[in-house]
């Protein structure tokens, strides 16, 4: 099985770690991943922003990039949403018919990383081993707009020594909603404490995530606070295994 | 407390009226706790009906339907009302609807008016016009009258007083009502209230109200609520005014079934509301012999022709999705200066406002969809709210001085960079390096100077790493040829 890795720009640059990771996991699957370095975001910030035209020319380059994926596996549940919700009404304004065939084309190809293991894979344990409490995050786009549903926690549920803890409050967001944060950076922090109180209360070692925009914006209140809590992408805790842990310690 | 200012054409942006309402701790402990309650019985209520989701989408097909053929049905309603003994008036903005009621109250000689709850009302600031036309506006919904007498303002569609507890509400009524020793048992509360409304219902003969729906079939207008105050308005004044937005019209009057339904449950989590009253113009020896109805337009004809953003008219103002709202939680209703807050508010304001005021509105929301996800009339929300931050951004486009606001500055930057992996590249570097400048020794940036700042008034934000990823992919390729 062949996949196309679009990384998204926030992780390409500020955590590089989850690429690796992705890789990793994902080659022992036995996906054969390839990375086009062409890549560079999929325009959510822009169209978010009010910024339509600018976010055009991004997802004209992402759709033109992949036409000939077999898929495209993304670790990142917003961006997906970006492409799911939003090219089509982009390319509506702004595209041609040409341009609307290719999306339609390539977008039954593109796959959030939980998603493309547990349907495409086609596998719930992928032989990880993580030994921590964890608490799992739904970010807003993989609950209400992907409908990723139990797909997470399935994962999360076959990786072996890890404690589950359950998160209260599950489906209520964080309060980054990207340039909002900056915008209405008071109200985000508001909301960012509200969604703390329950994260901190589940005593967990790690939350997790399908995005790292949210656990950017969740870890990087609890270092300020000197909570005790780190957060970790998914693919983090699904690339761990018996012998990275061992290596580790070696 | 200094009055929360609700026209949008005066009220300060969403981010500095917020700001206000955050340092409100008790006025946000009783807005998160009341929206809990109604969302816990909503959320049993809707789970209830096994065929929710089919509700939701007639309902939604219904709305829509009305919307695509507005013109005919409000002609329709016009000619039944008419037919009925009502008399329907046409405004097309806020003044001309003031100016129409004012009228209509000169004609009747009043000098009092009982009022059943109405948001278009509020809307076009009708209470203001006529105190100031020597008329006395009395309040007759619970909530109103809590917040008339507390000299406060609306913060919630369904729950105007939300935001109020009921010690506050036992201070307001001692005070304003000159009881002493008043208790704060919500039965005493709704005691004193029904006793000082008693005397008003019982003698002024003029009332004014809004609508739920007005339905072009039979020409009738449709009121829910709770308390029985409408009912009594329905009954023994002499004249009745109703004002109503142009989209609240449904073609037939079956609909009604499908929309009560889902209205009931979602906004108070009722299986059905306790008063619904219905009324075809005029009947004889019973209820008002006058009967007018105010149709407004209000910047709505023009929301209509937009399609993605038409949407919005679907509202049937249940306000499930304020109290959904991860930010309506923390800011309650005022913050949005407008009697419309929270998700909803947030898309129609602006276009009840033109896009004229109110811009910073449909920046305050994180998009996380909580919204669309309990509307029962399914108005994509978050898709209306990105429609309407392009508009906004594309009225900047003409404004030379918006053009350095270090947002839209880092936008265009930002479209520059993504435009080619080589620039990306440089961009990551340059970052890394401007960043490292801020980057402390544990690797973790504390504090950054300008709109960065927003972000590490509460956030640290980890430095950014040494290799990129598309650095240590490029690296292991080679490793592995």
């Amino acid at each position: 099985m062949r996949a196309s890795l679009f990384i998204t720009c926030y992780n390409d640059t500020l955590f590089p770690e989850t690429g690796r990771a992705v890789v990793r996991l994902l080659e022992r699957l036995g996906v054969e991943l390839e990375f086009r370095p062409e890549q560079t975001c999929c325009g959510q910030m822009h169209a978010n922003t009010g910024f339509g035209c600018e976010a055009f020319a991004q997802a004209k380059r992402f759709v033109r990039l992949y036409q000939d994926s077999e898929s495209v596996v993304i670790p990142s549940s917003s961006c997906v949403a970006m492409i799911r919700d939003q090219y089509a009404g982009l390319f509506e304004k702004y595209g041609d018919e040409e341009l609307r065939k290719q999306l339609a084309s390539v977008l039954p190809r593109i796959f959030e990383l939980s998603e493309f293991i547990t349907d495409r894979v086609g596998v719930e344990d992928v032989g990880a081993y993580f030994p921590h409490r964890v608490t799992y995050h739904a970010s807003c786009h993989g609950l209400r707009s992907l409908h990723v549903g139990e797909r997470p926690l399935r994962l999360l549920g076959k990786v072996r020594g890890l404690d589950l803890v359950p998160l209260a409050n599950l489906d209520r967001c964080c309060g980054f909603g990207g340039t909002f944060s900056i915008k209405n950076s008071e109200v985000s922090s508001a909301m960012l404490e509200t969604k703390l109180h329950d994260v901190v209360s589940t005593r967990a070692e790690y939350c997790t995530a399908l995005d790292n925009s949210c656990l950017m914006h969740l870890g990087g209140a609890l270092h300020r606070q000197y909570a005790g809590m780190q957060t970790i992408h998914l693919a983090g805790i699904l690339a761990n295994t018996e012998e990275s842990a061992t290596e580790k310690k070696a | 407390m200094t009055r929360a200012v609700m026209d949008p054409t005066i009220a300060p942006p969403f981010p500095v009226a917020a700001l206000t309402v955050l340092r409100d701790t008790q006025l946000r402990k009783n807005v998160a706790h009341a929206t809990d309650v109604i969302q816990a019985k909503r959320a049993l209520l809707v789970a209830e009906k096994k065929d929710w989701q089919q509700l939701r989408t007639a309902a939604a097909a219904i709305r829509a339907h009305a919307l695509a053929n507005l013109g005919s049905y409000l002609e329709e309603f016009e000619k039944r009302c008419t037919e009925a003994g009502g008399v329907v008036h046409w405004a097309a903005d806020a003044a001309e609807a003031r100016a129409i009621i004012l009228k209509l109250l000169r004609e009747e000689n009043a000098t009092e008016v009982i009022k059943i709850k109405t948001m278009t009302s509020a809307e076009i600031q009708l209470n203001p016009a006529l105190e100031a036309a020597g008329i006395s506006v009395f309040e007759t919904d619970l909530a109103e009258l809590i917040l008339q007498l507390g000299g406060d303002e609306p913060s919630h569609i369904v729950a105007p007083a939300l935001h109020v507890n009921r010690g506050q509400v036992r201070e307001i009524f001692a005070r304003r009502m000159g009881l002493q020793n008043l208790s704060d048992d919500p039965q005493v509360l709704t005691a004193a209230a029904r006793t000082y409304l008693r005397q008003k219902f019982l003698s002024v003969p003029t009332a004014i109200s809004g609508a739920n729906f007005l339905v072009a079939e039979t020409g009738s207008v449709a009121v829910v609520e709770s308390e029985g105050n409408g009912r009594m308005c329905l009954t023994l004044p002499r004249t009745m005014i109703t004002l109503a937005g142009i989209e609240k019209v449904l073609p037939k009057f079956k609909d009604l079934e499908i929309l009560l339904q889902v209205l009931a449950r979602s906004a108070t989590g009722e299986r059905m509301n306790p008063y619904t009253s219905l009324w075809t113009g005029v009947t004889p020896g019973d209820g008002p012999q006058r009967f007018h109805v105010v149709l407004l337009d209000n910047g709505r004809s023009q929301i209509l022709a937009r399609p993605k953003e038409r949407q919005t008219l679907q509202c049937i103002r249940c306000a499930a999705c304020l109290n959904t709202c991860p930010v309506y939680r923390q800011t309650g209703g005022h913050a949005y200066g407008s009697v419309y807050g929270g998700p909803i508010g947030a898309i129609l304001t602006p276009q009840l406002m033109q896009m004229e005021h109110a811009q910073t509105l449909p920046f305050a929301s994180s998009l996380c969809g909580a919204c669309y996800a309990v509307c029962p009339v399914k108005i994509n929300i978050p898709e209306v709210l990105i429609a309407l931050r392009a508009q906004v951004v594309d009225q900047e486009r003409g404004q030379p001085a918006r053009w350095f606001d270090p947002m839209f500055l880092g936008m265009k930057a930002a479209n520059v960079i993504f435009a080619s992996a080589r620039q990306f590249r440089a961009a990551q570097w340059a970052s890394r390096v401007g960043l490292s400048l801020f980057t402390g020794k544990d690797g973790w940036i504390h504090r950054l100077p300008g709109l960065g700042a927003r972000w590490t008034v509460t956030r640290d934000l980890r430095g950014i790493p040494e290799q990129s990823f598309r650095q240590w992919w490029a690296a292991r390729d080679k490793e592995q040829m």
